[in-house]
């Protein structure tokens, strides 16, 4: 039996839903127009006006909004009500210059626990669980939005936030931990901590991990499973619409995750050409929030790549699914015509023990081939003195990645900390094609 | 009667081995012997030194990844014949060589040859059985 948090708003027929959110999206562009002047004047550049807006299809006349815009406008630029209702902020750490603020008013703060109350729930969490939070309390959305959900829940939270891995282990085991929030790379850390440690999974109380906040592929999902003898979902969010919660894989359904429509409005869209694309097709993911107080968003283009299902889940809830995320568009790599992402690659490079995630893709032609290298830092953990060691490791890169992306690349080992590291994000690609 | 062994993973990189030799002579640590495995794309640098904590901690503190096994240490007369009695004893027990590599003392009587066998204890106690020294770190060091 499906476990619901606000069941009438989570199996409404979609007639029923659709009404809802275009009244949310006339009222919101309307409020958006008045109060935050960026956007009136994109709009009026655009030369759309808030009376435009009369189906749900209209949404396509407004212009995007992109990363560079909340940075133009950093810190409370695009903030749509006086500071003295605002109750928190949050920021986003940019790779490059500024970061990213966005804000919430008491009842925004409202909206996003019910909203992650109800990803939980989705998730089979009820008011009896043990929540280990994982995830990062600060700056950050996900620990406190993921902390304030689990309250909303009633259950009992422990913010144990990130770091000190063995104390979290010991907490887990004396706490009894039912339910696992955590980035997905750190669960792996968890796991392999607790095979260096001696501690079984299997005598531990957890029973389901919700992860989010980084891609991550199924073969990971697989690997996070077994070594934590738990079920593994998929949890979406970003903090530019809202933070953890914006979209959520049931336990019933096989994939996707259901996006919290009455709250949030997705497009995808041809990356290249901005052009709406039709339901099922796969392109970078496009939202607008419709009940936002203080920071709303209208056609944020997120730069994930995913894919709206609108076919009827197992679980009873009507609200669409979007494929798990594979990628982003800023990122991605052709080869050969195969796509291919970093995030894939460091996949398979996290699943060997001891690869350590620093490497760099370098791309070049030769003649009229794409070549594809991948290099890969030695850590002490994979240094081997014997030649036939470190070739049957780097055969064993090239083999994983042949099986995962479909693409041969050569594999090069690379002295360790040779792979320039820049305010802890490494560049990841360089590309010597010329185009 | 193992020796410690410094390994050190290297690119194909020039100028890469000069800088580790120069790196362990400014800590005054003296290396015994040495030997450059390599392939097309990355080399390993093997190492005997006479302290082998300090050399693993200078390198480590200049970047590099290091890496301590044990190998044994054999020492044979150094003429015609001497490393020839040692490979058929190797043969002969059925030992797994996965490298090796010699030097010559100082004197220049002996040489030594350092190996890496798959089992090392098994070939310790062969080595042995059939008459050859095998020396301890010290005693490399003492040459
Ligand atoms: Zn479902």
């Amino acid at each position: 039996m499906t476990l619901y948090w606000e069941e009438e708003m989570e199996t409404l027929p979609r007639v029923g839903l659709e009404s809802i959110q275009l009244k949310r999206l006339q009222h919101l562009v309307a409020r958006v127009y008045k109060t935050v002047a960026p956007y009136r004047e994109k709009m009026d550049a655009a030369g759309v006006k808030p009376e435009d807006i009369q189906s749900l299809t209209d949404l396509a006349k407004l212009p995007f909004t992109v990363k560079e815009d909340l940075r133009d406008n950093y810190p409370f630029g695009l903030f749509s009500v006086p500071m003295d209702q605002v109750v928190r902020v949050h920021a986003s750490s940019g790779t490059t210059g500024k970061p990213t603020v966005v804000g919430y008013t008491k009842k925004d703060i409202e909206t996003w626990s019910g909203l992650m109350a109800r990803a939980l729930t989705c998730a089979g969490a009820t008011s009896s669980d043990m929540v280990h939070n994982a995830y990062g309390y600060g700056l950050f959305t996900g620990g406190l939005g993921a902390h304030y959900g689990i309250e909303r829940l009633g259950a009992t939270v422990i913010p144990v936030s990130g770091g000190n891995t063995k104390r979290q282990i010991t907490i887990m085991k004396d706490f009894k931990s039912t339910v696992l929030l955590a980035t997905p790379s750190y669960a792996l850390n968890l796991a392999e901590a607790m095979e260096s440690l001696g501690v079984d999974p299997k005598s531990l109380s957890l029973r389901v991990g919700v992860f989010g906040a980084e891609p991550w592929s199924e073969n990971m999902r697989d690997e996070v499973e077994r070594k934590l003898n738990i079920k593994a979902v998929d949890i979406y969010g970003l903090s530019e619409v809202m933070g953890p919660g914006v979209s959520m894989q049931c336990l019933e359904g096989n994939k996707g995750m259901h996006i919290f429509e009455d709250h949030f409005l997705p497009e995808i869209i041809d990356p290249d050409t901005g052009e709406v694309l039709p339901p099922g097709e796969k392109g970078e993911l496009v939202f607008t929030t419709l009940t936002k107080e203080a920071f709303p968003i209208i056609r944020y283009r997120t730069k994930d790549i995913s894919r709206l299902m609108y076919d009827t889940c197992a679980c009873g809830r009507t609200l669409v699914r979007m494929e798990k995320v594979t990628g982003r568009t800023d990122d991605m790599l052709i080869i050969r015509g195969v796509n291919v992402f970093p995030s894939q690659i460091e996949h398979v490079l996290m699943g060997i023990e001891g690869v350590e995630p620093h490497y760099q893709i370098v791309v070049s032609r030769e003649g009229n081939m794409d070549t594809m290298a991948v290099e890969v830092e030695v850590s002490e953990d994979i240094f081997s003195d014997e030649i036939k060691t470190l070739e049957n490791l780097t055969k064993r890169i090239q083999a994983d990645i042949k099986d995962m992306l479909g693409v041969t690349c050569k594999v090069k080992l690379v002295e360790h900390k040779t792979i320039q590291r820049s305010e802890g994000k490494a560049q990841r690609v360089i590309d010597n094609r010329k185009l | 009667m193992r020796v410690e062994q410094i390994a050190v993973f290297l690119e194909n990189k020039s100028g890469r081995l000069a800088e580790i030799t120069a790196k362990l002579a400014e800590e005054n640590i003296n290396i015994r012997a040495l030997s450059v495995a390599d392939t097309a794309d990355f080399g390993i640098l093997r190492l005997i030194v006479d302290n082998v904590e300090k050399a693993k901690a200078t390198l480590k503190a200049n970047g590099f990844t290091v890496g301590i096994t044990n190998v044994i240490a054999v020492e044979v007369a150094d003429k015609t014949g001497g490393l020839a009695g040692v490979l058929k004893t190797i043969e002969k027990e059925k030992l797994n060589v996965e490298y090796m590599y010699a030097f010559v003392n100082k004197s220049g009587e002996n040489a030594v040859l350092i190996f890496r066998f798959d089992d090392m204890d098994k070939a310790i106690e062969s080595l042995q059985r059939t008459g050859y020294t095998i020396l301890s770190g010290e005693e490399i060091c003492a040459l």
